[in-house]
């Protein structure tokens, strides 16, 4: 129940009223993924252009003749929404430069999911960054290629059920551990690392605020629940979201300059992987010493980030 | 005034970038193309350009930029050859769907494998249903002329799209000659600045690259397919206007002593001036050889194709690619496609010439007439072979 | 509304109309719908905050209620409501 303390009686007051996603979207009941839209909107404001790549957010979001966005958006193709990001920076730097457009700030976003960033993306966000272009890029996880069917990612999680790496007699589900991209991009030494969720909405927010006054390249990674995908049910998206942070599978925390800080909404102590898997359907096939396994490396991996935390 | 200048062609069209004043560019290097990014780039690093050079980590990046900046409002650049055109090539009917006015060089290249960094058009030619401008230069001062209005015409309100500018790797980008770069003060006159019809700001928030189901599709293939068709009317104006202003005027088809040419043939981009020479001794000899030269390859200008060999008897296109299993080298087939249904055209003859940079020679272009004149039944024609290959 | 003909597209298919979405109504989707009892309602707004379609908003009266042409009837509203305030009650 401390989300909800913390949360306080304030939290509408905290946030931005106004909508600049509307309503009318079609994205599946419950998605967490839409929820994360609307919040970064909500805390980045109307100063914002957003490149979208392919995928669920893209095409709930643009059914043609109509659009969700009510600030500037552009989709181009699947595995290039850092680079598109990166040319509409540039391009806005120079006609604000040449006085050809206003000179008001506006940040530049790039979005995908899992897959059009750690996967078929990585290369140009990789470019983007290491350019040094003045924008948020931001990962939407859902842990797989869900606008696709279900399709496994690298950054789908070990042992979780997929279309294409689906549990069977003869297997346990995803082979492989989930790749760890906010470390491959502090990696990049850009100047804003953070992960948020959007069950912590005022970390959430917080974080995007951050990153749209860093001038320079951002990142941030965003947990995003598919109850789809994840067949759990659609009520359950926010509280699965924070069994995650809880659990310590997804901890949030942000890295800036280089130094690591573990967000106050951390617990002291992890709760236990079982609580997180149990109510979804992709990690049922999962025998104990499977999930034992799994506990290992999630506790492993915990214990690492806290070290930096401490002395980074 | 413009200055005549004796430039590599490849900086001689940085230097004619430049004077359009392009407010982006964003480039990957590739041979043959780098020495146009590498112009550029000095351009801007010595303050004589106020460009942001953008130095993409591919080409593929290379043209989302330049879509992203053009949907920004700015004007933009880049340049490519072979492989990166073919990294490009999943982006660029996107560019055009969405009527992004950028303009592209392309230094011809043939495409892998195996791999080979010299001239022919095997690059282009997969993107010919991309809803892409085209156009090929076959000099250096018509890769800088054309160059400076691809970008007239791309922005033109009318037409709103993409336009490529090939240009011949190595034959031509790499050559010296002498090029008259107009001056500054002639391309501001020439060249308005760039109105968008839409563009990414707060102060009017507009969605590009929405999704389309089945409902809208096939009206936007139609809308884009006119589009494309209309330029064909801006291009002629703004040609001519260039004409006008600068006194080198430019046809989608140009011909060279064709009108009383029995038989004529056909080439694209810069082995047309060493086909010439081959007209000219066949004219020394009696034979009524002549010249057509497609300049304009999409929109692709089906009357001044027609009008151009409506007397000839026999017709070569000499075609520098190949459509491996298909009815021949892909020009030949468009010319083929083209004249169908008149009543009264020329027997085609289709050879397939300088691949991976093999060199052709004059005497190779009267070799090719020489062949087709002796075929008397005419059992050669509507057919295609590669020429000079070793059996 | 009438399907535009090629000739009417605008340029490159740009949309101009910002959350025109709004136009299409997804509360055709819902098989449960939130109830809110606001006599145990605390204002606290986090059915607002949480919900994925942006949809519950607060009133005059400093009570929240969900716009019923796009409400989903996810349950997260209902799921989250620390006072218990919400109930997901079957469509009929």
């Amino acid at each position: 129940m401390n989300i909800v303390e913390n949360f306080d009686l304030f939290a509408p007051r905290l946030i931005n009223k106004k909508e600049l996603f509307s309503c009318g979207h079609r994205a599946c009941s419950g998605c967490a993924e839409v929820l994360s839209v609307r919040l970064m909107c909500k805390a980045l404001g109307d100063d914002t252009v957003v490149a979208s790549a392919t995928g669920c957010m893209e095409i709930v979001s643009s059914m043609f003749p109509t659009t969700a966005w009510r600030i500037p958006w552009i989709h181009v193709a699947f595995e290039n929404a850092a680079a598109v990001a990166s040319g509409v920076e540039a391009g806005l730097k120079a006609l604000r430069k040449k006085g050809k457009i206003d000179d008001r700030y506006i940040k530049v976003v790039g979005m995908a999911g899992d897959g059009g960033t750690m996967d078929i993306g990585i290369q140009a966000l990789s470019g983007a960054m290491e350019r040094g272009h003045d924008m948020i890029y931001v990962c939407f996880d859902n842990e797989a290629y869900m606008n696709t069917g279900i399709q496994r990612s690298s950054g789908t999680p070990m042992g979780a059920s997929t279309t294409t790496a689906p549990a069977g007699k003869a297997s346990s589900g995803q082979k492989t551990w989930k790749k760890n991209m906010p470390e491959i991009m502090v990696a990049h030494e850009i100047p804003y690392v953070a992960t948020v969720c959007p069950s912590y909405p005022l970390d959430f927010i917080r974080k995007f605020e951050k990153a749209r006054n860093i001038k320079g390249p951002s990142y941030i990674h965003c947990f995003s629940v598919c109850p789809t995908g994840w067949r759990s049910p659609s009520e359950t998206a926010v509280s699965m979201g924070r069994l995650a942070v809880e659990t310590g599978v997804f901890p949030l925390f942000e890295v800036e300059s280089g130094h690591y800080r573990m967000s106050p909404d951390m617990p002291k102590k992890l709760k236990p992987l079982r609580s997180y898997f149990k109510p979804q359907g992709r990690f049922r096939h999962l025998t104990d010493a499977e999930i034992d396994a799994i506990q290992e490396r999630v506790t492993a991996e915990f214990n690492k980030l806290t070290q930096k935390a401490k002395f980074l | 005034m413009g200055k005549r200048v004796g430039l590599e062609v490849t900086v001689a069209v940085a230097e004619a970038v430049a004077l359009c004043r392009i407010d982006m560019a964003g480039v990957y290097p590739i041979t043959p193309q780098s020495h146009i990014a590498e112009h550029l780039s000095n351009l801007v690093a010595d303050g004589k350009l106020d460009a942001e050079f953008v130095t993409v980590e591919s080409e593929h990046s290379a043209m989302s930029a330049v879509i992203g900046a053009a949907a920004a409002g700015a004007r933009v650049y880049t340049a490519t050859s072979s492989q990166g055109l073919m990294l490009m090539h999943e982006l660029l009917p996107i560019a055009s769907a969405m009527r992004l006015p950028i303009t592209m060089a392309i230094a011809n290249r043939a495409v892998s494998g195996p791999l080979n960094i010299l001239n022919d058009h095997s690059d282009i030619m997969p993107q010919r249903d991309a809803g892409w401008i085209a156009v090929f230069a076959e000099n250096g001062q018509e890769a800088v002329d054309l160059s400076i209005a691809a970008f007239k015409i791309a922005e033109h309100k009318d037409v709103m799209l993409p336009v490529s500018v090939n240009i011949d790797g190595f034959q031509l980008t790499h050559m010296v000659e002498p090029v008259i770069l107009p001056s500054q003060e002639e391309v501001d006159a020439f060249l308005p600045p760039f109105v968008p019809h839409a563009t990414l700001h707060p102060s009017n928030p507009v969605t590009m690259g929405a999704f389309s189901m089945s409902d809208y599709f096939t009206e936007i293939m139609k809308a884009k397919d006119e589009a494309i068709k209309n330029s064909r009317k801006v291009i002629l104006e703004v040609w001519d206007e260039w004409g006008r202003q600068f006194g080198r005027s430019y046809k989608p088809v140009e011909t060279y002593r064709a009108e009383d040419a029995d038989i004529l043939m056909l080439t694209m981009g810069s082995m047309g001036e060493t086909a010439k020479i081959a007209i000219d001794e066949l004219r020394g000899k009696g034979v009524r050889a002549g010249l057509v030269k497609l300049r304009l390859w999409r929109p692709f200008p089906f009357a001044e194709l027609k009008a151009a060999v409506k007397n000839a008897q026999k017709l070569i296109v000499t075609d520098r690619a190949v459509s491996f299993g298909g009815p021949g080298g892909p020009v030949f087939s468009e010319i083929k496609s083209a004249l169908f249904a008149q009543a009264r055209r020329p027997s085609i003859y289709n050879y397939i010439i300088g691949l991976g940079g093999r060199d052709m020679a004059v005497s190779d272009f009267v070799g090719m007439f020489d062949q087709v004149l002796a075929d008397r039944a005419q059992a050669k024609a509507d057919t295609y072979e590669f020429w000079g290959v070793r059996e | 509304m009438a399907l535009k003909t090629w000739k009417e597209l605008p340029i490159g298919c740009v949309v101009f109309e910002p959350g025109s979405a709004s136009e299409y109504h997804t509360g055709s989707w819902r098989s449960q719908r939130p109830v809110w009892d606001d006599a145990k309602c605390i204002k606290c707004g986090i059915c607002y905050v949480f919900c994925p379609e942006g949809c519950v908003q607060q009133g005059e009266d400093g009570f929240f209620k969900a716009d019923m042409n796009y409400c989903k009837g996810c349950g997260i509203c209902a799921h989250e409501c620390w006072p218990r305030a919400i109930k997901m009650v079957e469509e009929g």
